[in-house]
């Protein structure tokens, strides 16, 4: 393969179903012997052409490592790391057409903005004119013309981030890797960059492999999200399908608030299965994607899927606090099996019943809520 | 009763006190153990030779005068010092190639060791350090012992076949630089260690993402940044090198003679101490030139940005 891949059009077309990168059963041990750590254990994914993919998870959980694996300062234990087909785990990062946007920005104190930008195709060894157009053309889509000339010491935390990221998009990569750029930006900053990367994802067509730790993050900028945890990837998604279908416990417990509720298995259907709950009452809920469990299961209903009535509901029990968070109200209830439920009640002006303290309630489980966990 | 602006001002005075009191060791050194021998040579340099060394107190340019011309025994007409000048030239020569041959060899050193893991670091400093703890003397009759006729790279060849005669390289300049390089490497691999210890791994991760090669990262990103490392390094070399005297003696068999040993003859054999003064002042201003020019050159870029 070619170093200096895709000179072409910027807008690349995104082919329906084609893989930028397929990881293939790789695996990343670090050290030796009794010492032996498996960072990543036997992880696939693909990652389309075009995507915006996030990799989500606490830290330790092997996501930057699987960057690393793919940028090249890393080489798999095992398995493999395809780019358009092309086996490239072998090869030094040098030789693979893919840039990083780095945690600490890693930006070259001795060189100028411009400088720091234009560093890829020199290396690649562009003619001088066509380095300057680009970078010309890079400051323009960061908003950085000005600065051009400054060292990048001289310049604030949030246009460092954006020099990162125009000089991990100057040599037109085919895939873009981002090690939890934003983390160190403060929380307006880190918002508006949030959407800056999103229009630079647009605007350059290029697949961007995103790491972060922030599940909100994950949520608002990702076309699909992969869930890691412990090196495995527990579930790959749209982050619609991560928060409202999760599969397994960790991504239910990772991703927002949740209720877990004990459940038995009466019947299975499509997809579908009807479960009994502690309190006795019956509620059709969700199944993984092949999945056919037997027995007692464990039952997720967020906390914004479920309502307090006054009367009746499927299970019932005790206010115990109400939290007011402006646009919406958390009402924490004690349920009679001695478990705890969270109900969440939007603001909206005239609507929405007012619970006190001590207040006895039921709870309506929506059509559709309830999920059921592999675990 | 002291209004504050008093208390104010004897606070200041006792500042005042305090200050000349911490720094004085650092002053009475620096005079004592830099400035006045200094001055002495100085002085020394303007004197008149006494018949069996020493000097006599009178004022002469003389020695200044030998320093770049000759006087002719016979007919006391001054003609170019050439032999100086070929002396100071070999010295020279051999101090930049000492130097540059220091920071070849210590450059890939000192990136080794700071490329370490921490733990282990301090076990290769220790070792960096070792030849430290013995005399230079005898490390360079060590060297001796390697390099002549009889040493062990001699020996070694004939018995394996590969020479018949023994190479000369005892008492020739290569001697002299492989002396140099050994004595000298530690000078080059402490601050080049200490500037790389600092360098920020990631960088280099970031030139290989962008896809410079090896070559190219060490060239536009490590080298760069390790710069002060590099000038502290060259310094601490060149300057014994070229102001070298057991070195050459040993292992040049003072048939070559070096800048070193030309004063040291002045104060012996030579009897003319005015000369040698003035040939120390002499190569010292020249060093502190080339040392401005070098700093001036090396650290150019960052100075002119900075």
């Amino acid at each position: 393969m070619k170093v200096d891949g895709n000179n072409g059009a910027i807008c690349v077309p995104a082919t329906p179903g084609k893989n930028a990168i397929e990881v293939r059963g790789v695996r990343k041990v670090f050290g030796t012997g009794e010492a032996q750590v498996a960072a990543l254990d036997t992880v696939s994914v693909s990652i389309r052409e075009n995507e915006f993919f996030t990799l989500l998870g606490p830290s330790g959980c092997g996501k930057t490592t699987l960057l690393r694996l793919i940028a090249g300062f890393d080489f798999p234990s095992d398995g493999e790391i395809m780019l358009y087909g092309e086996d490239i785990a072998p090869l030094p990062p040098f030789k693979r057409p893919v840039n990083t946007v780095f945690q600490s920005y890693a930006l070259f104190p001795h060189m100028t903005v411009a400088q720091n930008i234009g560093f890829g195709l020199e290396m690649l060894g562009k003619p001088r004119a066509e380095i300057d157009a680009r970078v010309a053309e890079m400051l323009k889509l960061v908003r950085m013309e000005k600065l051009a000339k400054r060292r990048t010491s001289q310049i604030s935390g949030g246009q460092q981030q954006r020099v990162a990221l125009a000089r991990a998009l100057a040599p037109q990569p085919k895939v873009l890797l981002l090690d939890e750029p934003l983390s160190a930006l403060d929380y307006k900053l880190r918002k508006e960059m949030q959407i800056e990367l999103k229009r630079l994802q647009h605007e350059t067509g290029i697949t961007f492999i995103f790491v972060t730790h922030d599940q909100e993050e994950a949520l608002t900028m990702s076309d699909r999200i992969a869930v890691m945890s412990s090196g495995k990837i527990l579930q790959v998604g749209s982050p619609r399908d991560i928060y409202d279908r999760p599969a397994e416990r960790f991504v239910a417990d990772f991703i927002g608030e949740t209720n877990f509720l004990d459940a038995r298995i009466d019947s299975i259907e499509e997809g579908r299965a009807k479960v009994t709950l502690k309190s006795g009452a019956t509620i059709s809920a969700t199944l993984p994607d092949g999945f056919k469990p037997d027995g007692e299961a464990t039952v997720v209903i967020r906390p914004e899927h479920a309502k307090a009535v006054k009367d009746g509901g499927d299970i019932s029990g005790v206010v115990e606090n109400v939290v007011y968070f402006g646009t919406d109200t958390h009402v924490h209830i004690r349920l009679d099996d001695g478990e705890t439920f969270t109900v969440r009640q939007q603001n909206a002006r005239g609507a929405g019943t007012s619970f006190e303290r001590g207040q006895r309630v039921g709870i309506v489980i929506g059509d559709d809520a309830a999920q059921i966990l592999k675990d | 009763m002291a209004t504050a602006a008093e208390i104010e001002k004897q606070a200041e005075a006792r500042e005042v006190r305090n200050r000349w009191f911490l720094s004085a060791p650092a002053l009475i050194i620096i005079l004592l153990a830099a400035s006045g021998p200094l001055l002495i040579v100085l002085l020394y340099s303007f004197l008149t030779p006494g018949p069996y060394g020493d000097v006599v107190w009178k004022f002469s340019t003389e020695g200044w005068v030998s320093v770049f011309l000759e006087r002719d025994i016979f007919d006391d007409t001054l003609s170019f010092a050439g032999a100086h000048l070929t002396i100071f030239w070999r010295s020279l020569k051999l101090a930049i190639m000492a130097t540059v041959a220091t920071l070849i060899f210590g450059f890939p050193t000192a990136y080794f060791i700071a490329t370490r893991p921490e733990r282990t670091r301090d076990i290769w400093l220790f070792l960096i350090t070792i030849p430290f703890w013995t005399n230079l003397l005898i490390r360079t009759f060590a060297v001796l012992q390697v390099i002549r006729n009889e040493g062990i790279i001699n020996t070694a060849l004939i018995n394996l076949g590969i020479i018949d005669q023994p190479i000369q390289m005892l008492y020739t300049d290569f001697a002299i630089m492989v002396g140099m390089v050994y004595v000298y490497l530690p000078l080059m691999v402490l601050p080049l260690y200490a500037s790389m210890e600092k360098l920020d791994f990631r960088l280099v991760e970031a030139g290989y993402d962008l896809y410079a090669t090896r070559w190219q990262v060490l060239k536009r990103i490590i080298f760069p940044m390790v710069r002060p490392g590099v000038i502290a390094g060259s310094i601490l070399v060149f300057i014994p090198a070229i102001g070298a005297y057991v070195t050459p003696s040993v292992l040049g068999g003072g048939k070559n003679m070096m800048f070193a040993n030309l004063i040291e003859l002045q104060f012996g054999q030579g009897r003319n101490w005015p000369l040698g003064a003035a040939l120390s002042i002499t190569v010292m201003a020249i060093v502190m030139v080339a040392l401005l020019v070098y700093v001036r050159n090396t650290s150019g870029s960052e100075a002119r940005h900075g």
